[in-house]
């Protein structure tokens, strides 16, 4: 909401030297906050002058000039930049004629967007000034030609300031209006807070008309299918004016007003509607009585129907909109916009003034259906003033009266339901119990009062009962507010509360801030992305069948339209991003949410109520409904793991540090994992790994990314990558471990190399040796994996490093040679291995 | 054999003088070496004296061997003095040739970054588990009921609009993505017992398009107290507690009216951020209020003897202010300088 200060001014007392700004601060103690200012930028000599004669001279482009002589000030007078009476003056429209009035920009004024006028040389003559259009003011925006003061009828005096004529020394607070202060959209509303922030004196704008009596009007209101149990509307008011001049202009203190709330003028009936709308927050609306035919009925559409509505656009109604007709049928969507049909024009000689007060929830959500946010509705939706309908339509009565020359008459009608307002019971010590501040009751009743509620003291309490323009007080809590706000939020002490004792982080919070910090601590850099996927990308990494997808209805992008089911695809664009950024040796991770839905998505369940406990029963089926979120964590590796530095070559990243990485994070939860040789999309079919608890729940995978997809992503060949779903890892987290005893006897160690199928993998071969060699085993490395002369093709030879121990003796060679045959017999007899000759 | 001479004393030290001397002039091991062969080797005059040893009559033989043994001893404790002096000479010249530059530093392992999102979700985190609150978490793809209706937001009011959902195909099956952290607190007060403080940090998500200073996906947390006699008091308390960790001893912070449909009353925070770049000064920090009793009825619990507080503030802006973090593109572009230049501290 924009509130010109001199509009402001004539409901609440400002200070002589407020700004916008100082009147901002004032309304932000409140509870309104602060948006920004506005002004013409219009300032320094602009003065009121008269076209005494010109020469109009045709230029070499093509273009006639004007070479003007204007007196700026009355003879024999300086003029406002101190210069000559009468100066010359070049100018390219040629809307008027000698004897004008027109604005003069002298030397020294400055315009809109910080323009400079000086006197100038051009077109062989010096132009000592600028005749200014009403868009070259910021007015308005007509650039047809110069403003021509007479055709706005208006008369000021020659060198009089045209900035004051005009109004536009004026500047506007534009404060936004949180949902439940309807009634701040609206001038007498501002100025009513800006009362309660200063304690200054406020003067309800209410009072500036009072309605004549009016009859004889046919005016229906049906609505047998309310929305939501409410009545579409409460109250409408019907007058009508008589031999306007629509044709007449508005008057430029209007217009500049209207200019700075940010609304155009239009004509001076619309103008002089939007210009009530502001000052009371009551829309009103305009119909050329003569193009109605009969009365005017308010009723809900019915299937079918059809409105042009005043922006030219023809509408399918709903059967919930509420509509005006009149014999004709719809002129137009209550509360939200008028119809073509019944306009106002220049024309038009009569007309029937409405002021209604419409169901905030009926409207709102024909707004919302139409896609048509209005003035109008924006104010509705918010709740209007039920009791300023009368006002309203007075008002615009008496400035059609004033400015268009029009007569009042009796032609009218009312309806009028109002809904009753219920008092509230505030307890004494209620508004305390909630700030924490002492309220007594003469305070209390100060600060309700001062809102317009009518206090009454009771037993125990006060009985409020709120005014009419503050529907969004139905509560005791709602009180409590108006008494903190106004009271002063400054006034709040400070106290810190003692929590019970808390158990600190969640076993799973640990176990992911350990897996972090252990990743960190391997190299990684921690990236956030977008969850949003192309459909294509949500399929890089699926399996036979297509990955099922949430799908958003309103995506920014129709190609980020779903939500990930892997974290992979949205690394591979960061790593793309920061490839092409030159940061070429990446190790990258990142930890978040996917989101899988369930196979069959269950829909249309029945929302419970907001403001009572749901069933147990409710609570599952809505949590059902929301599709399994596991927290995942992916890592992707590209370029050198280790640079190339004194003294060492560059290490590039691989396969291998993507399952190192894996299992540091498997270490830091303690699980242990089981890795197998696996083929899956996206990855290199030969370089690619799952990972396994000891429940056989698949928790990861890595390897090479499939060197077609890094291609397709501007990648190298070797992307090393890897997906952990951290949920079902932690899962297989043991609450507690238990130590092992550290043996202290000394050790025997033995090496031992098997031939085995090129197929038979490391891992499996490396478990049957431990299980062959049973307790005396303390530790086994795989040091090597020989193929090649002295082996048989298809075969490969690996060497384990073996550690044995016993608890109680010294071991001798002979146990070891014992336990590692028994090893070695385990695995001849599991994978056909053989030691190596 | 007769006549035979007594070993002279005098003989014997010069034996020993001029042995000694030998051994001080050698100048490096393998001179040292010369030196013993020619001072106590097979031809040396010590060697000389010990033979004459046989010819010595009996009753003079022990003192002689001693006089001797004591030379001995007195050349050999020379040598391996200068042999000592020689061996440590020699260690440190092999030590001085070994000589690296210490200032060319190798990376081993790169050095690895937390994102300073994350990073400061955490730390926020540890400050309200200090003061015995838990961190509670929630899905982020909610059930409309969770996101609006549980929090007072009536279907139909403005205040549903005001927040840019974005809606799940297909709409009647009433997803969202979460628009706030909230949901949360309604989770909370749903499944655990009373008293609860709990902290609700999290990913949340709206439809404003990426600039400078909005982005569709961004991080919030919540904070929620629910107690008996909890008020606005204890609200701020709470706050300057957080703040003055967040920004120093010398940070403060202010209450202004405003509108929540959760929370009634309700306030704007601002902070005040000593440490702001350019001057300490009033920051918009976040929102927060008591808990509207619709809220508390929506969870089942009886406003009338429980109430309390709730507060929320977004990890980006409050990253923006308090590490000068300049353009909301740097936040989100995964760009791992951005991470990188915090490492994992802020």
């Amino acid at each position: 909401m924009r509130v010109p200060l001199s509009w402001l001014a004539e409901y609440v007392d400002l200070p002589a030297d407020a700004t916008s700004d100082s009147v901002m601060a004032e309304l932000v103690k409140v509870g309104l906050e602060e948006e920004g200012s506005h002004a013409f930028e219009v300032t320094g000599p602009v003065v009121v002058g008269q076209v005494l004669e010109f020469t109009p001279e045709e230029q070499t482009n093509g273009k006639t000039i004007r070479w003007c002589q204007v007196r700026v000030a009355p003879e024999g007078s300086k003029a406002a930049d101190g210069g000559e009476d009468v100066r010359g003056i070049v100018c390219g429209a040629s809307n008027f004629e000698v004897g004008d009035k027109v604005v003069v920009c002298l030397p020294g004024a400055t315009l809109p967007g910080d323009f400079h006028i000086a006197a100038r040389s051009t077109y062989g003559h010096i132009s000592d000034g600028m005749l200014a259009s009403a868009r070259e003011l910021n007015f308005s925006d007509d650039h047809a030609g110069i403003m021509r003061l007479n055709e706005m009828g208006l008369d000021p005096k020659i060198g009089s300031d045209a900035l004051e004529l005009l109004h536009l020394n004026d500047s506007a607070a534009e404060v936004n209006v949180t949902p439940d202060r309807g009634y701040c959209f609206s001038v007498r509303g501002i100025a009513r807070e800006y009362a309660h922030a200063t304690g200054a004196d406020f003067r309800d704008p209410k009072g500036n008309a009072v309605l004549n009596h009016g009859e004889g009007f046919a005016l229906s209101f049906t609505d047998p299918t309310p929305v939501r149990n409410q009545p579409g509307m409460q109250r409408m008011i019907l007058r009508s004016v008589m031999g306007i001049d629509a044709s007449r202009p508005t008057p430029p203190w209007m217009i500049a007003r209207l200019k700075l709330s940010g609304m155009r003028s239009i004509s001076l009936a619309v103008d002089i509607t939007n210009y009530v709308m502001l000052e009371l927050g009551q829309p009103t609306h305009a119909y050329d009585l003569d193009k109605l035919q009969g009365g005017i009925t308010v009723r809900r559409a019915k299937v079918g129907e059809t409105l042009k509505t005043l922006d030219g656009q023809v509408r399918k109604l709903h059967a919930e909109d509420l509509l005006i007709c009149d014999d004709s049928g719809p002129i137009g969507l209550a509360g939200v916009m008028g119809g073509e049909s019944t306009e106002v024009d220049s024309t038009t000689k009569n007309v029937l003034i409405e002021a209604a007060n419409f169901d905030p929830i009926s409207i709102a959500r024909t707004a919302r259906r139409h896609k048509l946010t209005s003035e109008a509705s924006k104010r509705f939706e918010r709740g209007v003033d039920p009791m300023i309908a009368d006002n309203a339509a007075a008002r615009v009565v008496q400035l059609l009266e004033v400015h268009a020359l029009g007569e009042g008459n009796i032609l009218g009608a009312e309806y009028k339901e109002l809904k009753p307002i219920e008092a509230i019971f505030l307890p004494s010590d209620f508004a305390n119990s909630v700030v924490g501040v002492e309220f007594d009751s003469a305070e209390q009743t100060r600060i309700l009062s001062e809102i317009g509620c009518v206090v009454a003291s009771v037993d125990g309490g006060l009985e409020v009962l709120p005014p009419s323009w503050r529907p969004d007080l139905a509560h005791k809590t709602d009180l409590v507010e108006e008494i903190a706000r106004i009271g002063g939020y400054h006034r709040i002490p400070s106290r810190l509360p003692v929590a019970p004792p808390g158990r600190g982080l969640t076993k799973t919070q640990q176990l992911r801030r350990q897996a972090l910090s252990a990743l960190v601590g391997a190299g990684f850099t921690e990236v956030l992305t977008y969850p949003f996927m192309s459909a294509e990308q949500n399929q890089w990494f699926a399996g036979e069948q297509p990955v099922k997808a949430v799908k958003l209805a309103n995506a920014m992008q129709e190609e980020a339209s779903e939500l990930r089911v892997s974290i992979l695809p949205g690394l591979i664009d960061a790593a793309k991003r920061n490839v092409s950024r030159g940061l070429v040796d990446l190790a990258i991770f990142e930890e978040g949410s996917v989101f899988l839905p369930a196979a069959d998505v269950k829909v249309g369940s029945e929302l419970p109520v907001g403001n009572q406990r749901p069933e147990q029963s409710q609570l599952e089926v809505l949590n059902s409904e929301i599709p399994a979120q596991p927290k995942h964590l992916a890592l992707l590796l590209a370029g050198a793991r280790v640079p190339s530095q004194v003294g060492q070559k560059e290490i590039a990243a691989t396969y291998q540090d993507a399952l190192n990485a894996v299992l540091t994070i498997a270490r830091s939860a303690a699980v242990e994992l089981e890795i197998r040789q696996a083929v899956r999309k996206g990855f290199h079919p030969g370089r690619c790994a799952e990972f396994f608890t000891s429940d056989s729940v698949l928790v990861a995978v890595a390897g090479e990314l499939d060197p077609a997809l890094a291609a397709q992503n501007d990648l190298g060949r070797r992307i090393a990558a890897a997906e952990v779903n951290l949920s079902q890892l932690f899962a297989a987290a043991p609450a507690t471990l238990s130590a092992s005893e550290i043996k202290v006897m000394p050790a025997a160690t033995q090496d031992v190399s098997l031939v085995v199928d090129i197929d038979v993998s490391a891992a499996s071969l490396q478990q049957a040796l431990v299980e062959g060699a049973g307790e005396l085993l303390e530790s086994i490395v795989l040091t090597d994996d020989y193929r090649g002369d002295n082996i048989e093709a298809h075969k490969k030879s690996l060497t384990f490093a073996l550690r044995f121990r016993a608890t109680d003796r010294t071991l001798t060679q002979a146990e070891a040679t014992e336990a590692r045959e028994a090893g070695v017999a385990n695995a001849a007899a599991k994978f056909s291995a053989s030691l190596r000759a | 054999m007769s006549g035979s001479t007594p070993i002279s004393e005098s003989a014997v030290a010069q034996t020993v003088a001029s042995a000694l001397a030998a051994i001080a002039q050698a100048t490096d091991l393998a001179s040292l070496r010369a030196v013993r062969q020619a001072t106590v080797g097979e031809q040396s005059e010590i060697a000389k004296l010990n033979a004459q040893l046989k010819s010595i009559e009996p009753e003079h033989k022990a003192a002689a061997g001693a006089l001797i043994g004591k030379a001995r001893a007195e050349i050999n404790e020379a040598f391996a003095a200068r042999e000592e002096q020689f061996a440590a000479a020699e260690e440190r010249a092999k030590l001085a040739a070994e000589t690296v530059d210490m200032t060319a530093v190798a990376t081993r392992v790169p050095f690895g970054a937390r994102h300073p999102l994350s990073l400061l979700q955490d730390q926020i985190s540890d400050v309200f588990i200090g003061m015995g609150w838990e961190i509670a978490e929630g899905p982020e793809l909610e059930h409309e009921w969770f996101n609006f209706d549980a929090l007072n937001f009536d279907a139909d009011h403005p205040a549903r609009a005001m927040q840019d959902t974005f809606f799940v195909e297909p709409v009647e099956s009433h997803l969202v993505l979460r628009t706030h952290t909230s949901p949360v607190q309604v989770r909370s007060l749903l499944e655990r017992e009373l008293p609860v403080y709990v902290l609700c940090p999290g990913r949340v998500f709206r439809t404003d398009e990426l600039d400078a200073t909005h982005t569709p996906v961004f991080h919030q947390v919540e904070g929620l107290a629910i107690d008996k006699g909890l008020t606005m008091a204890d609200l701020r308390g709470t706050l300057e507690h957080f703040a003055r960790i967040m920004f120093g001893p010398e940070a403060q912070i202010r209450l202004r009216p405003s509108f929540f449909p959760f929370t009634e009353p309700s306030a704007e925070l601002d902070v005040w951020h000593p440490g702001a770049k350019g001057g300490a000064r009033w920051v918009e920090w976040g929102g927060c209020g008591m808990v509207n009793p619709n809220v508390l009825l929506a969870a089942g619990i009886d406003p009338e003897i429980y109430q309390g507080f709730a507060f929320g503030m977004g990890i980006e802006r409050t990253l923006m202010f308090r590490n000068d973090v300049r353009d909301m593109h740097d936040m989100v572009e995964a760009d791992v300088r951005f991470s990188q230049q915090f490492g994992v501290n802020l």
